[in-house]
Formats: C-alpha cells, sequence, structure tokens
C-alpha cells in the first residue's frame, strides 16, 4: 500500500499545504481568531502580535477573512471543477464511443460556447442570473466543461479503437462498461494532469469574477474578493492585497505538485507497485 | 562451451571487424525503487572480416540488435557501452568521440533498419535521403552520387530505377522502400553494413525478392555485413557464418553449415526444429457448423471490395486456415463473421440458423459462441485491468458468475494454459509476450465459444514461443472441441495446426479444401508462389526458389 518514505518530498509538500488549506477551510468558525465580518480595528493596520496578518480596508482582521475566505474560494472551486469534469468527461466519452450525428451536434455546441470568450460570457450570463453560489458553480462549471470535452473526447477517440475495446464490443458490452471500464482508467493520466490545472483555473476565474464584483457577494468574500478590497492599499505601501494573492498562489502550486505526484503514479502500467 | 566460442580456423587477414569483450550496460528506472544498471551484453567478442556476412540470431532480448549497432558506436535509447574494444579497420571506434563517430557512421558503416516505413523521412524525396550521406561526407559530388543510387536502383531490381528516386516514401510499396534503404546504405560505399531486421515486417512472397536483391547487392559490392534476425531460415540463405546469441550471451558461432546442419549447443537444436509438429488432419464431419456463403465485403461504402463472394465452412472442433499476403483480405473475412463489418452480399449461417450481419443485432449467445484472438496481445488487453478481471469479465457478462465461483473458474482457466494462481494480480504489463497471449486466449475460452477466430496469434511471437501456443491451441482444442479459424500468412504454422486451409489472393479464394489436397500437387500459380516462398533452412534454397517462381508477388 501506500508507504508515506516513498512519498517523493515535492509531493509531500504539496499534501502538507493542500490540507492545511482545506483543513483551514472545514474548521474555520473554530479557528478563525473574529468573525468574518467583525471590525475589530483601524483601517489597514500592519501585522501585530493581536493580528497576525494585520487588518483590511474596513478594519477586519485580516487572518480570519482569509481563513474564511478559503472555505468559500475552495467551495466553490472544488464542485466547479467536479461539475465540469464529470460532465466533459462523461459527453466527451460518450461522443467518441457512439460517434455519428450525436458526436458532431455535441462537438458543435461546444465550438459555440468556445467560440465566446469564457470571461464575457460569464459576465453576460451572471448578470442576467440572480448571483448566489449556485448560479455561479452552474455557471462556472459548464463554461469549463467544453475544454474538458474537447479532451476527453479527443483521448477517447484513440482509445476507442483498440483491440481491447473491440473485443469488449464483441463480447457484448453495454456502453456504460465500455465507457467506465475500458476507456475510464486509461483516460486517466490527462484528465488527472488537467484536472490540477482545471481546479487552479477555477480559482482563478472566480477570483477575476468577484474582483469585476460578479462573484461572491460582500461580506462574504473569496480570496479574489479580498484583492479587490485591499487594491487600493497598495498605492500607499500597504501590502494587504498581496496575501489573499500569495495564497492563491500557493494553492495553485501545492495542489499541482499533488496532481503531478498522482499522474506519476496512474501512468504506470503496473498498478504503481514497481 | 568453450570450443564453440573459439571461431572457426580461418586465416586472420583481412580482417574488418574485430569487436573484443563487449559489454552493454543500461540503467533502468523502476517506478519508487532506485534505479539500477543491468548489464544487457556480456563479454561478446566477434570478428568479420571484408565482404563476408555474419548473422546475429537470438529471440528478443537476446542483444543482437544492441550488438549490431555498437559496432557503429551507437547505444539506442539510452545504453551504454561500457567495456571492450571495437575495432573497426584497424582503429578503436570507442576512443574516436562524437567527431570520429560522426566521421564513421554513413560512411564506413551504414544501417539499415526494420521499419524502413518509419525509418524515411516522408517530407523528402527518395533520392535526396539516398545520397544524403554521401554528400555530407563530400565522397563525392551530387551527379556522381545520384548515378551510383540509380545503378544500385537497378541492381536491386527496382521499377524504374531513373526515376524512382523521384517519389516519396508513401508512393513506393513496403518491400521497394526496404530495398531503397538497402540502396541507401550501400551509396556511400561503406564497409560494412548493419541489417536489422531488413525483411521480419515484410511478406514472404515479398521478403523472397528483397532477400534476393540484399545478397546480389552483397556479393556485387564486396561489401561486409552483420545481418540480425531471429529467422534462421533466413540468415542461413544469406549469411557466411552465424552466431547465436541468447540473454546478451553468445551461445554458439560458427559456419552456416555447421550451425544448421549440426549444432552443437541445445538451444541452437531447439532453433532449427522449431517449426516441426505433427498434426493429423481430420476429415471434415457431415454438417459445418458455421458457413460462410458468397460473402461480398467493402469498405468506403462498396468503393473498395476487399471481399469478393467468398464461401468456406468450418466443421465442430477442427481447423480452417486462411492464407494470404497482406492485403488479401483475410483479416476482413474475420471482421464480416464476427459483425464488425456487415457484408454487402451473401450470409454466414451458425448452427442451421443465419446470423445478424451487424454485431448489435446478434443475441449475446451467438455473440459468446465467436470468440476472436488478437496478433497483438498487448493491445488486445486493457493495461488497467489485472489478469483475473481479464478473464472474470467473461464468466461474469455470459453465465452471470460472481465472488468464489468465479474465482475458481479463473484459476481452472489459467491451469489450463499453463500459467498459475500467482498471476491473477498482476497488470498486462508484468507479462511476457507469450504470456499475454495465453491470457489472450484463456480469456476466450471463458466464454466456452463453438469456434474462435485467432488473427495471426503467433506472427508478433519468437519462433519457440509461438510454437508453444501452438502446442496450448491444438491441447485445447483437443480438451474443449472447440474450432478454429486459423488467420495467418505463416505456411510452417498452416502445416502444424489446420484441417482444412482456404487461400487468399486479393479479396478471393483462389483454392479450398483439406490441407493434404491444397498442399499437394498440382498448384495453381499463387499457391506455388506462396507455398515456394517460405524460407527452408537449407543453403541454396533461395536462389532454387526464384529460379523455380512462376509468377512474381503482387506486393513486390
Amino acid at each position: 500500500m501506500l508507504d508515506i518514505k516513498r512519498i517523493p518530498i515535492p509531493a509531500l509538500i504539496g499534501i502538507v499545504l493542500t490540507t492545511l488549506f482545506v483543513l483551514a477551510a472545514i474548521f474555520a468558525p473554530w479557528i478563525a481568531p473574529h468573525g468574518n465580518g467583525e471590525i475589530i480595528g483601524d483601517v489597514w493596520e500592519p501585522m501585530s502580535s493581536a493580528h497576525w496578518l494585520g487588518t483590511d480596508n474596513l478594519g477586519r482582521d485580516l487572518l480570519s477573512r482569509m481563513i474564511y475566505g478559503a472555505r468559500i474560494t475552495l467551495f466553490i472551486a472544488v464542485l466547479a471543477t467536479a461539475l465540469s469534469f464529470s460532465l466533459g468527461a462523461i459527453l466527451g466519452f460518450s461522443a467518441a464511443v457512439f460517434g455519428g450525428w450525436y458526436d458532431t451536434l455535441l462537438s458543435r455546441l461546444v465550438d459555440l460556447l468556445m467560440s465566446i470568450p469564457t470571461l464575457i460570457m460569464g459576465l453576460v450570463v451572471l448578470s442576467v442570473l440572480p448571483t448566489n453560489l449556485i448560479t455561479l458553480i452552474l455557471v462556472m462549471g459548464i463554461l469549463d466543461s467544453t475544454r474538458v470535452y474537447r479532451l476527453s473526447r479527443a483521448v477517447a477517440v484513440d482509445i476507442n479503437v483498440m483491440d481491447y475495446v473491440e473485443a469488449a464490443k464483441l463480447r457484448g458490452e453495454g456502453s456504460g462498461w465500455i465507457i467506465f471500464r475500458e476507456i475510464l482508467p486509461n483516460a486517466l493520466s490527462p484528465l488527472v494532469s488537467e484536472l490540477g490545472l482545471r481546479f487552479i483555473y477555477a480559482v482563478l476565474f472566480l477570483s477575476t469574477l468577484s474582483f469585476l464584483g460578479l462573484g461572491v457577494q460582500p461580506p462574504d468574500a473569496d480570496w479574489g474578493g479580498m484583492v479587490k478590497e485591499n487594491k487600493d492599499g497598495i498605492v500607499f505601501g500597504i501590502g494587504a492585497a498581496l496575501i489573499p494573492a500569495a495564497a492563491i498562489a500557493m494553492l495553485a502550486i501545492s495542489v499541482n505538485l499533488v496532481a503531478d505526484w498522482v499522474l506519476n503514479r496512474t501512468t504506470s502500467l503496473k498498478g504503481g507497485r514497481g | 562451451m568453450a570450443d564453440t566460442k573459439a571461431k572457426p580456423g580461418q586465416p586472420k587477414q583481412g580482417l574488418l571487424l574485430d569487436i573484443r569483450n563487449l559489454r552493454i550496460e543500461a540503467t533502468v528506472y523502476p517506478p519508487g525503487e532506485t534505479p539500477k544498471n543491468i548489464v544487457l551484453v556480456h563479454d561478446v567478442s566477434l570478428t568479420l572480416e571484408k565482404g563476408k556476412v555474419l548473422g546475429l540470431i537470438g529471440e528478443s532480448g537476446a542483444g543482437k540488435s544492441t550488438i549490431g549497432l555498437s559496432s557503429m558506436g551507437y547505444g539506442r535509447g539510452g545504453v551504454r557501452i561500457t567495456g571492450g574494444e571495437v575495432i573497426l579497420n584497424g582503429r578503436d571506434i570507442l576512443k574516436g568521440g562524437k567527431e570520429g563517430f560522426r566521421k564513421l557512421r554513413g560512411r564506413e558503416v551504414c544501417y539499415v533498419a526494420q521499419s524502413a516505413a518509419a525509418a524515411f523521412n516522408p517530407a523528402h524525396r527518395l533520392m535526396d535521403q539516398v545520397v544524403e550521406a554521401t554528400l555530407l561526407h563530400g565522397t563525392a559530388t551530387r551527379a556522381e552520387a545520384e548515378k551510383r543510387a540509380v545503378a544500385l536502383f537497378k541492381k536491386l531490381s527496382l521499377p524504374n530505377p531513373e526515376t524512382i528516386g523521384e517519389r516519396f516514401p508513401h508512393q513506393v510499396s513496403g518491400g521497394q522502400l526496404q530495398r531503397v534503404m538497402t540502396a541507401m546504405a550501400l551509396c556511400s560505399e561503406p564497409d560494412l553494413i548493419v541489417f536489422d531486421e531488413p525483411t521480419t515486417a515484410l511478406d514472404v512472397t515479398t521478403q523472397i525478392d528483397v532477400l534476393a536483391a540484399i545478397k546480389d547487392a552483397i556479393r556485387d559490392t564486396h561489401v561486409a555485413a552483420l545481418y540480425i534476425t531471429h529467422d534462421l531460415a533466413v540468415v542461413a540463405q544469406v549469411s557466411d557464418e552465424i552466431m547465436v546469441l541468447r540473454h546478451g550471451r553468445l551461445v554458439e558461432w560458427g559456419g552456416t553449415r555447421q550451425i544448421i546442419k549440426e549444432p552443437r549447443q541445445e538451444y541452437t537444436n531447439a532453433l532449427v526444429s522449431v517449426h516441426e509438429i505433427e498434426h493429423l488432419e481430420q476429415k471434415p464431419g457431415a454438417t459445418p457448423f458455421l458457413s460462410v456463403k458468397n460473402v461480398t465485403a467493402a469498405y468506403g461504402g462498396s468503393h473498395i471490395k476487399v471481399l469478393k463472394n467468398v464461401s468456406v465452412d468450418i466443421y465442430p472442433g477442427q481447423t480452417l486456415a486462411v492464407v494470404g499476403e497482406s492485403g488479401s483480405g483475410k483479416s476482413t473475412l474475420a471482421r464480416a463473421i464476427t459483425g464488425l463489418l456487415p457484408p454487402e452480399e451473401g450470409t454466414v449461417t451458425f448452427d442451421g440458423r443465419p446470423l445478424a450481419n451487424r454485431l448489435a443485432d446478434r443475441p449475446k449467445e451467438d455473440l459468446r459462441q465467436l470468440q476472436m484472438i488478437y496478433q497483438m496481445a498487448d493491445v488486445a488487453m486493457n493495461p488497467r485491468q489485472t489478469v483475473g478481471t481479464i478473464i472474470g469479465r467473461p464468466l461474469e457478462f455470459y453465465f452471470g458468475m460472481r465472488g468464489r465461483e468465479r474465482d475458481k473458474r479463473v484459476a481452472e482457466l489459467l491451469d489450463e494454459i499453463e500459467m498459475g494462481k500467482g498471476f491473477l494480480d498482476r497488470y498486462p504489463a508484468e507479462l511476457s509476450g507469450g504470456q499475454k497471449q495465453r491470457v489472450c486466449i484463456a480469456r476466450s475460452l471463458a466464454a466456452k465459444p463453438k469456434l474462435i477466430i485467432c488473427d495471426e496469434v503467433t506472427s508478433a511471437l519468437d519462433p519457440l514461443v509461438a510454437n508453444g501456443i501452438l502446442k496450448l491451441l491444438l491441447n485445447l482444442q483437443q480438451h474443449e472441441k472447440v474450432a478454429y479459424l486459423f488467420i495467418t500468412h505463416d505456411l510452417a504454422t498452416v502445416k502444424s495446426i489446420a484441417d482444412s486451409i482456404a487461400v487468399m489472393y486479393r479479396g478471393e479464394v483462389v483454392r479450398y479444401g483439406p490441407k493434404s489436397k491444397v498442399l499437394t500437387p498440382p498448384f495453381d500459380a499463387y499457391t506455388d508462389l506462396l507455398l515456394s516462398s517460405v524460407p527452408e533452412m537449407e543453403i541454396g534454397w533461395l536462389e532454387k526458389a526464384i529460379k523455380g517462381r512462376r509468377m512474381a508477388s503482387a506486393g513486390n
């Protein structure tokens, strides 16, 4: 089984950091020293023993905001990525297996969606629909699933012509078995590497939307929104905006370190046993 | 061992290549473990005189290509030459460094690769590639080099020698491409050519032409050659001496006649006598259980007819072998029977009732009765499933077996294919080529079918391993009373397994009947060509075969 000693150091760093982020997100109300919207001091106080990361543009404790922000950021990004992957992969695989009209119809639809820049599409849709978490997740998930669809269809088309898939078809297997038992395990490597990237894109996209005021609504804030709140401080030499930005970067790197390691293990055709 | 390692007593003058105690290593990186060194070639020594041909022979992994490439100082894919000397024309080429290799390769030593189709650059005309090495080394002007190339094309009996150089690689056939590659190697007038399985990927009928062309060219240009192959019968036609290798070690080295007539080592003996399986022909029964009647099938919407009016019968518990060269439609026949390619005309009847044309319209029971084994066992098994899952799935799927009942049957099947329980949890990547094919056989047996279609099942395997698979198939036929439709281009295989034979040529069955009848003269022209093209382990066979032919091969 999994032996901790054999996990390479970069992956270990990634796992530890990602776990910290996830734990902070889950236990936010218990860990955070202050409430999310609680004003406890002056505007943009520097770091001190009372407020480890200082305070933000309204005098709220930045550390507490960061911890609550992790909760919102991770929650939305995870759900949006999960949605985009399940939707994109299943549709992509089925398009490759069924082919014909089904494939053409889906692929052209995806082309249509992709021809509109994601951000503009997101802005238009979100300004029409009521802004709440569910629409946000749905919009992000569906827009992102077009990329996943193209990747999984391309991978599955190659796998679908392998002899072992033909053997399964000759046996009389249904499309469910072919998609989930023959194609999916063999398409996992490119999908996992894409997952690491897509998750981070989701975080960034959410940040962009929040920065533009269409994402998470105040007083709640994700990390992107917090960058926006504190951006004016940069002019006065106050680094409060850099802290959520650094958190986004750190999350991006640590998740991809884990994804790379998982990728290494899943690429092995010997079940990762060596 | 000592006496066989000594070189047969011959004068040492005119020595061209002298490899002494060659040691070649590579580093392997097992996932999750520390990288380790493995030795691929263990202190092999050989010498080659000017104008002589030495055949290197052995199964995959014997190190024959690695040794061949070392004569030009090249290690493929991270392979390192870590010991010994390679003395060519009196100097140790391993000491020359990169600059030395550059002067040597393409001028003193040239290389002919196994797959010419993959070795030519598809974006350049043939002539540019043939003369490239000569021009780069500055040994001739372009006009001289091209004149030389045309002369070589003529010598290798290529069609239109004056203009063939203007074509692109995809515009000539596989056999022609292989000869162009030989011309490329000869063009810079090297002292030594390394032939790496030059005819292995070709049909028997094409192989004979290429072989004859190579042999003539070697004789006329007085070039020395290392000829690498796993087919002893082929190497017996072209080489003066043969060296048998196994696991990177020398097994036996001697004159061609001595190796094939009086092998001194047990392993060589096994290689020489490999094809001989006795199989008594069974008389066709009263009624066939599967008959193909007047089937015509086409690709690309009836434009290209690949099967024309084909009719064959298969009797219970017997083997029908379908033989022919590539493109003759033998695999298409299998696809038509299995329903992967619905025939345009004609019917396939099974147990007295017609089979649905399309795979999707066939009931599960019909699918169970017809199983298939593929040529490439590597890609015929899902690399992400364990052997247990691969064999267990048909049991679940057709018979609804679960849990312990299924595991018990899987263990029985593993026993039947002469593999133990230890393989249950292995992935295909952890099996050898022969074991993979055995697992595929077990997978099709699990369905308890009446007919197994074997599509070139032994072509990708080493002769000794292929032999084991054939014996296994014959044993299973006796126990399970299963019939085989055996597709192959190898007539030796046909002789050892078939009860009846259908010879296919360009989509038609040109000869069909019980084995004894099909293989007894008088032959039609194509069957004669096919039969006479199979290399025999006999010196001088090639010349006799070429002289005796009545028609030229199609794919040449």
